[in-house]
């Protein structure tokens, strides 16, 4: 196996993510995956939104697009579609993802485009200062919701089958072999394929909710029987939300996976 | 050998945008620049181009500029609310050097405002509609045949000075048919490529108003894009001196080339005491008015830029110099005026003929303005 540092932009370095955050954890099980499967690195495209995970691609050494916010799976259909031999993979956050990049989402997955999305949840907006995001639980304090959040939040991989993911996978920070071969499976998969990966924020949100850092979060993580379970399922952290309120675990894995023809544009005979 | 064919504005740009190499069309459902898209459907797949129609106007350009990223020549068509949202990724195409083209058939605005009616509401969106300090090319055709002209022209100061075109015309020329003759073929720029090994690759090397050369993704060449203020490596940077050197340079790349940017038509204008300003279909009307003052004995002529970004300054002023009277006449409240108030800086007595009904701006009217007794010529 190569040393993944080859794959990094070691210039780039140092990197701007907070001491404790699994996205580092994310990059590396994303760079093994792609030395499993011996990708060309010039036919590598990463493309990204704005947000703590988007700017992983700046450190990556492929071919790197840090977009605008929430668009990535736009710019990616138009760089696929125009160069169907890159091998296209989006990074984005849950706020990028879900929230300004929702509708981006949505078609680029109805469409079947062939990319892997990899988003990053760590239930919070963390470059701007940990205001809430769609998927902050609800009742968990954000810097936006000092009482606790009052919205419901969003189940990504619920809302990607809905709009016709061919390839749906949740998978934890906190098993990076596991996400590795996630990563792996979803790149060889012909059509859109989407990874949400429960990450951590333990500079705003397990500060603002007294969960701990890094470690302690990413151990909350790996104790999950079906999904994720304490604390955030039980919501046990969470001061506003009383504890018979219904868990809001989700189940990890592969949650849908089909064959369908996969879009590429309206194009000529080839 | 061409033959005369009866064609719409917007079938003109898609021929234009063809002749130019455009392998890549991505774009929204808008009135009334639809016909563009629905041309390109047809037409792009049988040159071995891609087409798609995406979730939005934001998108179709993120789309363009993925495609562009990759190689291909591309362009998106909208009108007014779609201009609107677009404007975040004109400023990315332009802040990352992507070539892109982007045209815009104007309707009256604001907001939905008159889907189906002419307009020239949007010559200063088009210019400042995206945030920060930023260079703008702006090219706005009078007829069909000059829409297939600055399509490629168009393309080609994209490709040339790595920055987004923008193509500016209004309702009426792109839903009128007018017989012109098309060239067989054209002049085509292409973006320059690095002539250095993969290695010795920085993406945004450039000397202090030049153009760097670009690769496409796939091409051998890995390097990183972004929208954040960037250093020569492409790389993200809070470094003051840098943050300057390329928002000077982005500005430099266009202003020390006006002369392979800048077209500016004038008609009549050598002995004139009266101009006329106008531009796109407006500069038709005014062009009309111009011959019929001239056989009323009135000393008319007409300065129409093409180029309506970078304004040509030194044009304007030259007249504004010699006549004694400059009509403005445009399809809005007063937006390009000002630039032509700035550039006579006083030299001559500006006369405003502006409208915003969505009807056109006849030679009549503007006849009326040069006759004597009139406030223009009195």
């Amino acid at each position: 196996m190569t040393d993944v540092k080859t794959y990094l932009r070691e210039w780039a370095m140092p990197h701007v993510l907070c001491p404790g955050c699994a996205h580092g954890i994310v990059l590396r099980s994303f760079l093994e995956s792609v030395d499993q499967l011996q990708l060309d690195r010039n036919k590598v495209a990463m493309v990204a939104g704005i947000g703590c995970s988007s700017r992983l691609v700046g450190y990556v050494d492929f071919c790197t697009l840090h977009g605008t916010h929430g668009r990535a799976p736009a710019f990616a259909t138009g760089l696929k579609l125009a160069r169907p031999e890159l091998n296209v993979v989006v990074v984005t956050g849950d706020g990028d993802g879900l929230a300004i990049g929702g509708n981006h989402l949505i078609h680029a997955a109805r469409r079947n485009i062939d990319m892997t999305v990899l988003m990053l949840n760590n239930s919070i907006y963390g470059m701007t200062g940990g205001q809430a995001a769609p998927t902050t639980p609800e009742g968990s304090v954000a810097s936006t919701t000092p009482q606790g959040n009052t919205e419901p939040n969003f189940d990504a991989c619920k809302l990607l089958i809905g709009a016709g993911a061919s390839h749906v996978v949740r998978v934890l920070a906190a098993n990076p072999l596991e996400m590795t071969k996630v990563m792996a499976d979803a790149m060889t998969h012909p059509g859109f394929s989407f990874i949400e990966i429960i990450s951590d924020c333990p500079e705003y949100f397990g500060r603002y909710n007294k969960v701990g850092g890094g470690a302690e979060m990413l151990s909350w993580m790996a104790v999950r029987d079906e999904g994720i379970t304490i604390p955030l399922a039980n919501k046990s952290f969470v001061k506003h939300v009383p504890s018979s309120a219904p868990p809001s675990g989700m189940k990890t894995g592969v949650l849908h996976r089909e064959v369908r023809p996969v879009y590429a544009g309206v194009r000529g005979e080839q | 050998m061409s033959t005369a064919q009866l064609i719409q504005g917007n079938e003109a740009c898609v021929k234009g945008a063809l002749a130019a190499g455009c392998s890549f069309y991505g774009g929204y459902p808008i009135t009334p620049s639809s016909e563009i898209a629905e041309q390109m459907v047809r037409l792009l797949p049988k040159r071995g181009g891609v087409f798609i129609q995406m979730e939005d106007e934001i998108a179709s350009l993120a789309s363009v500029i993925g495609a562009s990223l990759a190689g291909s020549k591309a362009m998106t068509a909208t009108s007014g609310p779609g201009f609107s949202l677009m404007q975040e990724h004109i400023g990315y195409a332009t802040m990352t050097e992507v070539p892109c083209v982007i045209v815009n058939v104007m309707r009256g605005g604001p907001s939905t405002g008159l889907p189906t009616s002419p307009s020239q509401g949007d010559v200063m969106q088009a210019r400042w509609g995206t945030h920060g300090d930023h260079p703008a090319i702006v090219l706005a055709p009078a007829s069909v045949g000059e829409v297939f002209d600055l399509t490629v022209k168009a393309f080609n100061l994209s490709e040339r000075f790595r920055t987004p075109v923008i193509l500016l015309y209004d309702e009426i020329i792109g839903h009128t048919r007018e017989s012109v003759v098309l060239p067989d073929s054209v002049d085509i720029t292409n973006r320059t490529h690095p002539d250095v090994a993969p290695e010795d690759f920085w993406p945004k090397e450039a000397p202090p108003a030049g153009v760097p050369p670009m690769p496409g993704f796939g091409d051998g060449y890995r390097f990183h894009v972004t929208g954040l203020t960037h250093d020569h490596r492409g790389f993200p940077t809070n470094d003051g001196d840098i943050a300057e050197a390329l928002i000077t340079r982005l500005h430099q790349k266009i202003e020390t080339n006006l002369d392979e940017i800048s077209e500016v038509e004038t008609y009549m204008l050598d002995d004139a005491e009266i101009a006329i300003f106008a531009y796109g279909i407006v500069g038709r009307s005014a062009r009309e008015a111009v011959i019929r003052a001239r056989e009323a004995g009135i000393k008319a002529g007409l300065i129409r830029p093409l180029t309506i970004w970078p304004f040509p300054t030194a044009e304007v002023a030259a007249a504004a110099q010699q006549v004694d009277t400059m009509i403005v006449a445009e399809m809005n409240l007063g937006q390009l005026i000002g630039e032509v108030e700035r550039a006579a800086a006083g030299a001559t007595e500006i006369v405003s003929y502006l409208r915003v009904d969505g009807e056109p701006i006849t030679p009549t009217v503007l006849l009326d303005l040069m006759m004597p007794g009139t406030g223009a010529s009195s």
